[in-house]
């Protein structure tokens, strides 16, 4: 965890009486509901379809057992006794009354936490690798430059009220676990030939109604212009993104619509009065950073352990979980492991306030108080005790948070649709419910491998489904929800040479019931295609292209053009 | 009448500012007063103008940019912003380029829709006059200038970023 510094404090501390003195004016009359409006957005506050939703950061998807305690705290006091791990590494609680939140801020600030630009037109949460800091293909630890960055872009004076939300991840590995190339600004670390670190930096990526993947603005920015160069491109994009359409306003509209190396140019022209200037980063800064997280205090352990290594050998489901949830780790004898919150039955991402009590004491015990959300909507103890492994599985277990899915079919990534959300063309939560009850069974989806099912009940895309391997979309046809099948998409390089792709849309769309036998279809079409076990579903598609993954489900154009004579004589 | 506060207190306000028509066309410039201009009516009246009696000041919409004026920005003894909606950020950005890359040193002016909940960022970024949209209490907006006691980014305010500083104590 980083801790904060007494400024640091005193800014959150701050952040709550300005919030505190701007509701109190609202409930008087004297701020109008548009005013008031932006204000709330900006401290997370939503009003939705039934009630506030109040938006938690939590920066980068880190947490400690103390701050998750006060998150079951405030959960069980103030909502329903549960609360929603969103894609952005957030926290987001439904039930919480306006005049209250001011308080629920003021319990957050005591430790060291709040919902500072969780929504609104400005910078949002910055996400990043669920394996930061332990990764064994890390190049940089990502969490530092995640803190860099959030605190240069907390309370921003001339970039808070941006034409439109942004958004940066940061990912510090060789692999893609951050989905660099669909934020408004990427940075993916890398070294140069001297050893020096810096960032690819890609912008104009998004997901959202206008998918775009990013385009690589500069190969290699060294580190200590991070903040300047950063700087060049936002301002850019105040002066010049658009303002007259919210649909319109992304920095990828603006990028798209200058074309890139124009873009380049102008970011560079507006750098060139930045570069070196006083945000220059020191490496001193860096370090005061680094000595401000708290680190786990390993043990000199050897790298097997005969318990674990017996265990496996001898219980499957165990072994299962192992194979899927559990991940290695850069220190030996340690590992990574994924708490599923994809439990059939259970919206993806949702958690009772009972369950979190559980699970800060199971991170007290077996990870040195501190887990991480991932974007995928799970949680992570990052490090766990090969010998610690097979008793933690069995706690995790009766937890419910053990269903072996990790990369698998059944771990969707879902929005909370229309249940929940007025945006919401369609439900999204039964559509996963019914595929998770589809694929039950362990074997066929081990069999099947990874691949990754997103879920979006409207085309703002919170289900990143564009970058779904297969991608669900809700849409509003006369009223009744339907719901569109993408194909091909891709969130990033999660292995060496699949960059991230957006998927393509297959046809027309399907009936909610319908949805278990496309994907069905899909899934068994890929079984007979794929060279091996070890050729995903992604690859196939990538092979053999998308048209046949089409007339998997629909046909081929003979039988769709038969089918289309049929329903219009039937007519 | 609407307020204007100017280095954080209630102030007098001499100026007139001078609008665009109803059509659009360019307004009149009276026969002496001080008077803020449009930049349309300086970019074409620019001699006319340099000749004028009272003082002139001139103001940039939120599509407009510094550059237009970069030669004759200390010329001015005010140049005012507008923002034509709360939510529009662009003045925030013209406020910076004028104060630190054109070096205007004169009264910085937010004018439109300027609102108590934004005067605070807008003071970060340089102006140092804000003309209340009509509606605000002027009284109650003098308080937001201590909302936050610091802030991470360099500022016109604070040139030297927080993490600069924040060394700078630790090594003394």
């Amino acid at each position: 965890m980083y801790r904060y510094d007494e400024i640091d404090q005193k800014l959150v501390d701050e952040r709550v009486a300005q919030f505190r003195d701007q509701t109190k004016r609202f409930l008087a009359g004297k701020l109008s509901e548009d005013e008031f409006r932006a204000l709330r957005l900006r401290n997370g506050l939503y009003i939705q379809r039934y009630a506030p939703m109040l938006r938690i950061a939590i920066p980068y998807g880190l947490l400690s057992t103390k701050q998750l305690r006060k998150l079951a705290d405030i959960t069980r006091k103030y909502d329903r006794g549960y609360g929603h791990f969103s894609t952005r590494q957030n926290l987001q609680l439904n039930w919480p009354k306006l005049e209250r939140v001011p308080d629920i801020l003021a319990e957050l600030a005591t430790v060291q936490m709040h919902a500072i630009q969780t929504s609104g037109n400005s910078f949002r949460n910055i996400t990043t690798d669920h394996f930061a800091g332990v990764a064994r293909d890390e190049i940089v630890d990502s969490f530092v430059w995640c803190e860099v960055i959030r605190q240069w872009s907390t309370f921003h004076p001339e970039f808070s009220y941006l034409p439109r939300k942004f958004k940066f991840a940061v990912n510090g590995s060789k692999a893609d676990r951050a989905a660099v190339a669909v934020h408004d600004i990427g940075l993916h670390a890398v070294k140069d030939e001297k050893g020096e670190v810096g960032f690819r930096v890609l912008v104009g990526g998004g997901l959202g109604r206008t998918p775009a993947i990013g385009f690589v603005i500069r190969e290699f920015l060294p580190w200590r212009h991070l903040l300047t160069y950063s700087e060049a491109i936002l301002r850019v994009y105040n002066r010049y993104g658009r303002r007259d359409n919210i649909h319109k306003a992304r920095i990828k509209i603006l990028v798209k619509e200058r074309g890139p190396e124009k873009f380049r140019e102008e970011v560079d022209a507006e750098w060139a009065h930045l570069k070196d200037g006083p945000a220059t980063l020191v490496p001193e800064e860096i370090a005061r950073i680094e000595g401000r997280f708290t680190r786990p205090n390993y043990f000199r352990l050897p790298a097997t352990d005969s318990g674990l290594d017996a265990a496996l050998a001898t219980n499957r489901a165990f072994a299962n979980w192992h194979k899927r949830n559990v991940h290695p780790h850069k220190k030996a004898g340690y590992a990574a492991v994924t708490l599923s919150l994809k439990q059939t039955g259970i919206p993806p991402g949702d958690v009772t306030v009972e369950q979190m009590e559980k699970i800060a004491d199971l991170a007290d015990r077996y990870s040195f108080g501190e887990l991480r959300v991932s974007h995928e909507q799970n949680l992570i103890f990052a490090d766990v005790q090969l010998s610690d492994l097979h008793s933690l599985w069995q706690e995790v277990k009766a937890l419910g948070f053990a269903t072996p899915n990790v990369g698998l079919l059944t771990n969707i990534i879902c929005c909370p649709g229309g249940d929940f959300c007025s945006l919401a063309n369609a439900k999204s939560i039964p559509v996963a419910e019914a595929i998770q009850q589809r694929f039950d069974d362990l074997d066929y989806l081990h069999d099947i491998g990874e691949i990754d099912v997103n879920i979006s009940g409207c085309m703002n895309a919170c289900g990143h489904h564009h970058v779904g391997h297969i991608g669900i979309l809700g849409v509003d046809k006369s009223g009744e929800e339907w719901y569109q099948i993408e194909v091909g998409g891709n969130q990033g390089e999660v292995r060496s040479g699949r960059g991230a792709s957006l998927g393509k849309v297959i046809g027309p769309s399907f009936a909610r019931a319908e949805i278990p036998d496309v994907i069905e279809k899909l899934i068994e079409y890929y079984l007979t295609r794929r060279d091996s076990d070890a050729e995903r579903f992604i690859d196939v598609v990538h092979r053999i292209g998308v048209e046949a993954f089409k007339e998997s489900v629909y046909g081929n154009a003979d039988q769709r053009a038969a089918h289309r004579r049929g329903q219009l004589a039937s007519a | 009448m609407a307020t204007l506060i100017k280095e954080r207190r209630i102030a007098a306000d001499s100026w007139h500012l001078l609008e665009r028509g109803a059509k659009g066309e360019l307004p009149e410039v009276p026969a002496r007063g001080d008077v803020i201009v449009p930049l349309a009516l300086w970019l074409e009246r620019r001699e006319v103008l340099l000749a004028y009696p009272g003082k002139l000041g001139i103001w940039l919409d939120a599509n407009e940019g510094p550059e237009a004026i970069a030669g004759d920005v200390r010329r001015f003894p005010l140049i005012a912003v507008n923002f034509p909606k709360f939510g529009d950020g662009r003045g925030y950005s013209i406020a910076r380029l004028l104060r630190e890359r054109h070096g205007f040193k004169g009264e910085l002016r937010a004018i439109g829709d300027v609102l108590h909940d934004h005067l605070f960022f807008m003071e970060q970024c340089g102006f140092d006059a804000f003309a209340l949209r009509e509606d605000q209490d002027g009284q109650a907006a003098l308080s937001v200038f201590n909302t936050f006691g610091d802030s991470y980014q360099p500022s016109v305010l604070r040139p030297v970023p927080l993490f600069r500083r924040r060394l700078a104590a630790g090594k003394s």
